[in-house]
């Protein structure tokens, strides 16, 4: 198998996901059948094929630098499960 | 480092992020960059909070400016330049990632010299992109012990210019006299305020040669880049004396310890899954640079020249006075209204020195005028070297008028006839001194004008009262 | 009472003592409110007193806004999106916030955190997703019309299970400032209602440049004159890979009569061959997976949303918030996203789907210099039974085989009903080139003047 469940830990841990052993397992399994799937753009030759980030060939799109009015401090914290001082507040870095 | 036969051993790289904070606006939405010393959380909008579906878009000055950054560190600008997510979970990271650039950055290859012992060094400039500052975290107490994380997002979506070196520093003092030019451009530039706290902050990588890179994150003070360098050379010295090998790793600078501390290991190393950031458009900007090229003001190296020249000012003066604009542009003040090599002397050598004394910045000096008047009364005689070092003082401890101060503190020069009159006095009183300097013995001369000065409570110009003492003693 | 302000009780009425489980949250007071001002004459505008659901990835001031999600629980938003502020400004009236797949990552709205929609033609089969809720809610007349999102079909699937009307746009035409992201390069915002004349009303509305949005394109145009019964002379390319292995025999049949009826009015047609499209699906996942991981890293409880227990460091704060406040499909996509975008693997997925994207982008600009519209199936099959995918994620995503290959290529789609399998709709999509929208309105309006299968569901 190409993902093994420490893989599927070591990809969680980096999508910030925690999961339990029987999710790791079932995961596993899953990745494995659709990365089998995706296995078929194998068979495509791109060589000399640029890829394509954006679909419409904008480029160059500014603002000007103006200031605007922000969002009042009250209106900023009113969606934070928890703030304190005008703080954002946050778990423990370490 | 200098002298102590470690030179050339040491290699150094610098990355260095400056807030491009002479900017209206942050650099993806309308938030004003007018937000140090703000109540916390009060200049943020949906877009640098990371509110879901709000978008960034680009402040095009943002990239005006950074493109006159490369222009000045002469780097080509780049044809097609686009911005990149940088992807990290961290609590001062409102959307997860952090939009900067990556490949395609919008300058690179430049090059930068600085002075380095004797000798001119250049440095490569390897990029300048472009990314936006992340918000601030506050900590209980130390970062190991908090229970918890304050967390601030005015800072978030600031505009940072980022400059990265090629490893071609040698010293603790070069790195130091590097930042310390990049920062004077980048003010001749208009583009930085480097006076504001957190303005600059750098990541610097140190290897002893043949050794493992270090990278020290966070250095956020202009003396703290040479003290970080000396702390971590002298410790990857230790080691390497001991016979214990450097590993590559990041390590974090803890400024009021003064030490480097561990991060991460190479083991460790971030995933950051860069990919081009959807929501922005690429950008060709090149046909720009012809504009900006014109609208680049003279810069810190080619000032210097013109000063030597039109103001025939010595080297070392032209130094001191264009390493910094805003001297510079006081010096320009004082000079187009008094002689200028006088200026020079009193603006690089007396002004500056009371200023680096009180620790303090020229824009907390007093303005060029009273300087001028200054220079003016002491071309004029009317007050002395001395005088004139006081009224500066007295400006910069209380401020005030220079005239009042010369008058209140009586630092006029007394007139002449007072001075004939006290010399007059004093070789009636001091015959014993007469003769002895009549047989020969020079110094009792000295001996005499300190008996003027004394007379006249120093007012009286040491000089004139030599030549007055001079000429009287040759008639009697 | 007044006209509109009846109209709005009477959808609300129909809402309290519906089976269908179409919205997440109701704003019975702030629809009462601009029903009023249009009855009393101080709000006009095209959609003046005119019930319009939306979409609950599109964020709406001061309305909850979950995207069907745990994680977004309590999540009120400071702001309107471009495209709700446009609604209002014609004087809509909002009805509410319309369930979906959890953050738009499905094709059943089975996997919203408020429990799956039902599809008014039968209560035990999905209505398609991720928009299901705007569908259903359309089709079972608990709104006039609806906002959905559209990132790999999600309008177009439940315009075509519920017998509605859907359109995806050009990418770029409407705005996606306020729209909750999952993958932003495919999604587009996309008019759902229950004739082609609406939905074109609707995207007048929504269409147009905006600033606010760097991907936003500068482009005007009119649809609703483009409502204009004509089909004389239009070329339809009907691409084989969208017919035959895989697509119910039902959905082929009722396809080719609709293609057969518009020869009738006067159009021609012709075989036409897009040949990667067999690579679109992986292509599409890929890409869609990728940025979705980005995407969603900012939910973590810190700024909104869900927060949960007692506070360890960070990482496994953040780490027990996601897990928790995430259902499975989403976790699973992000994860492939994140795996998929890693070191080593760059590459292989996420740089080789971008390099397949543009070979399904050249198929489209190739078929477009020999006809006008292409005619395709919008779902290969009717509406599946709720439920029927839940164990096999890559059987559920088999079933957007002929919808992601326009996101893909940025192009615009229309889906119209077309006929029945038993008491099921059917959906056909009209497939244009970048901004051929009026093209492709002007193809599903004579097609709908000319058929019959503008139905209520039973009991409706």
């Amino acid at each position: 198998m190409a993902i093994s469940v420490k893989d599927v830990q070591h990809i969680a841990s980096l999508a910030c996901v925690d999961l339990n052993e029987t999710e790791q397992e079932r995961f596993a399994k899953q990745f494995n059948s659709i990365l089998e799937y995706f296995k078929e753009l194998d068979g495509l030759n791109t060589e000399g094929v640029e890829p394509t980030y954006h679909v419409i060939g904008l480029n160059n799109v500014f603002r000007e630098d103006d200031a605007y009015e922000p969002l009042p401090q009250e209106e900023a914290l009113k969606n934070a499960p928890r703030h304190e001082k005008g703080y954002f507040k946050g778990p423990r870095i370490v | 480092m200098d002298g102590d036969g470690l030179e050339g051993s040491v290699i150094i790289g610098l990355e260095i992020h400056c807030q491009l904070n002479k900017l209206n606006s942050k650099l993806f939405c309308g938030c004003s960059t007018k937000q140090q010393g703000l109540e916390p959380n009060t200049m943020t909008c949906p877009v640098c909070l990371g509110l879901p579906g709000a978008l960034p878009v680009i402040n095009k000055k943002a990239v005006e400016y950074s493109i006159m950054v490369g222009l000045a560190l002469s780097c080509e600008i780049a044809e097609h330049t686009q911005f990149y997510r940088k992807n990290y979970y961290y609590p001062d990271l409102p959307r997860g990632f952090q939009i900067t650039q990556y490949d395609w950055p919008i300058a690179s290859n430049g090059i930068l010299t600085v002075e380095a012992d004797g000798e001119e060094r250049t440095v490569r400039i390897r990029r300048v992109h472009m990314e936006e500052d992340p918000g601030r975290l506050v900590h209980q107490g130390s970062i190991e012990t908090s229970k918890f994380v304050l967390v601030d997002y005015n800072r978030s979506g600031m505009p940072l210019l980022e400059v990265v070196t090629e490893p071609d520093l040698r010293s603790p003092k070069e790195a130091r006299r590097f930042i310390n030019k990049l920062r004077n451009i980048l003010e001749y530039l208009d583009v930085f305020d480097g006076s504001l706290e957190g303005a600059l902050r750098v990541d610097a990588n140190v290897s002893l040669r043949g050794g493992a890179r270090v990278e020290i994150k966070n250095i956020s003070s202009y003396k703290g880049v040479e003290r970080a360098l000396l702390f971590e050379i002298s410790r990857q010295q230790n080691m390497k004396r001991r016979g214990v090998k450097v590993t590559q790793e990041t390590r974090h600078y803890d400024d009021e310890r003064n030490c480097t501390i561990t991060l991460r290991t190479k083991e460790q190393a971030e995933e950051y899954r860069y990919y081009p950031e959807p929501d922005l458009v690429p950008l060709s900007v090149k046909s720009w640079e012809p504009r900006l090229k014109a609208t680049l003001p003279e810069l810190p190296d080619a000032r210097r020249e013109r000063f030597k020249k039109q103001y025939s000012i010595s080297d070392d003066h032209a130094k001191v006075i264009t390493s910094e604009i805003r001297v510079a542009n006081y010096y320009e003040c004082v000079a187009g209204k008094c002689e200028p090599r006088l200026a020079a002397t009193w603006v690089a050598d007396y002004l500056k020195g009371e200023l680096n004394y009180r620790d303090r910045d020229i824009k907390d000096a007093f303005e060029p005028e009273k300087m001028i008047y200054i220079l003016e009364q002491l071309k004029t005689g009317i007050i002395t070297d001395k005088g004139a070092v006081e009224v500066m003082r007295a400006l910069l401890d209380e401020g005030g008028d220079p005239k009042d101060i010369i008058l209140s503190r009586n630092l006029a020069k007394v007139e002449t006839d007072i001075t004939k009159a006290a010399v007059k006095d004093v070789i009636k009183e001091n015959l014993e001194a007469i003769r002895d300097y009549k047989d020969g013995k020079p110094q009792a001369l000295n001996y005499l004008v300190g008996k003027v000065m004394k007379k006249t409570n120093g007012r009286a110009d040491p000089a004139e009262v030599n030549l007055l003492l001079r000429e009287l003693l040759e008639c009697t | 009472m007044a006209l509109y302000e009846e109209s709005v009780h009477k959808a609300f009425d129909r809402i309290k003592h519906s089976k269908l489980n179409a919205y997440i949250t109701l704003d019975k007071e702030g629809a009462l409110e601009t029903a009023g001002k249009v009855d009393d004459g101080k709000v006009s505008g095209r959609l003046a007193g005119m019930t319009v659901a939306v979409k609950d990835c599109i964020t709406t001031k001061g309305l909850l806004t979950t995207c069907g999600s745990k994680i977004l629980s309590g999540y009120v938003p400071p702001f309107d999106a471009e495209v709700v502020a446009r609604l209002r400004k014609e004087g809509a009236v909002i009805t509410g916030k319309t369930n979906m797949d959890e953050f738009a990552m499905g094709t059943s709205t089975e996997s919203s955190y408020y429990g799956p929609t039902k599809n008014p033609w039968d209560l035990t089969r999905v209505p398609g997703g991720s928009s299901g809720g705007s569908g259903a809610a359309v089709a079972g007349l608990e709104c006039r019309m609806a906002l959905g999102t559209d990132t790999g079909g999600s309008v177009r699937c439940p315009a075509s299970f519920c017998g509605v009307v859907g359109i995806k746009p050009t990418y770029g035409l409407v705005s996606r400032y306020g729209v909750i992201a999952y993958a932003n390069s495919l999604e587009q915002v996309g008019p759902m209602a229950r004739n082609v004349s609406d939905a074109a009303l609707l995207l007048d509305v929504i269409a147009g440049h905006d600033p606010k949005d760097s991907t936003s394109v500068p482009h005007d145009a009119c649809y609703t004159d483009h409502l204009v019964e004509d089909v004389k002379g239009l070329t339809i390319g009907v691409p084989k890979e969208y017919f035959g292995e895989g697509t119910d025999k039902k959905v082929d049949n009722a396809v080719w009569s609709a293609i057969m009826k518009l020869d009738k009015l006067g159009a021609d047609y012709k075989e036409v061959s897009l040949p990667h499209t067999k690579y679109a699906l992986s292509a599409y996942y890929i890409i869609a997976m990728c940025e979705a991981s980005s995407n969603l890293a900012r939910f973590d409880g810190l700024r909104y949303g869900l927060r949960i227990g007692k506070d360890e460091n960070w990482h496994t704060t953040f780490s027990r918030i996601r897990a928790e406040g995430f259902g499975e499909e989403v976790k699973r996509r992000i994860m492939l996203g994140t795996y998929a975008l890693s070191e080593g693997y760059y590459g292989k997925y996420y740089l080789k789907a971008l390099k397949v994207r543009t070979l399904i982008k050249q198929d489209f600009e190739k078929v477009f210099k020999g006809v006008d519209v292409l005619a395709a199936p919008t779902m290969p099959t009717t509406a599946f039974k709720i439920g029927e995918h839940a164990d096999d994620p890559l059987s559920m995503y088999m079933a957007d085989i002929d919808t992601v290959p326009v996101n893909l290529a940025g192009v615009p789609s229309i889906s119209v009903p077309c006929g029945f399998a038993g008491k099921l709709p059917i959906g056909i999509q009209f497939i244009g080139g970048f901004f051929d929208e009026p093209k492709i309105i002007r193809t599903a309006h004579t097609y709908e003047l000319n058929t019959d299968f503008q139905k209520l569901p039973e009991g409706f």
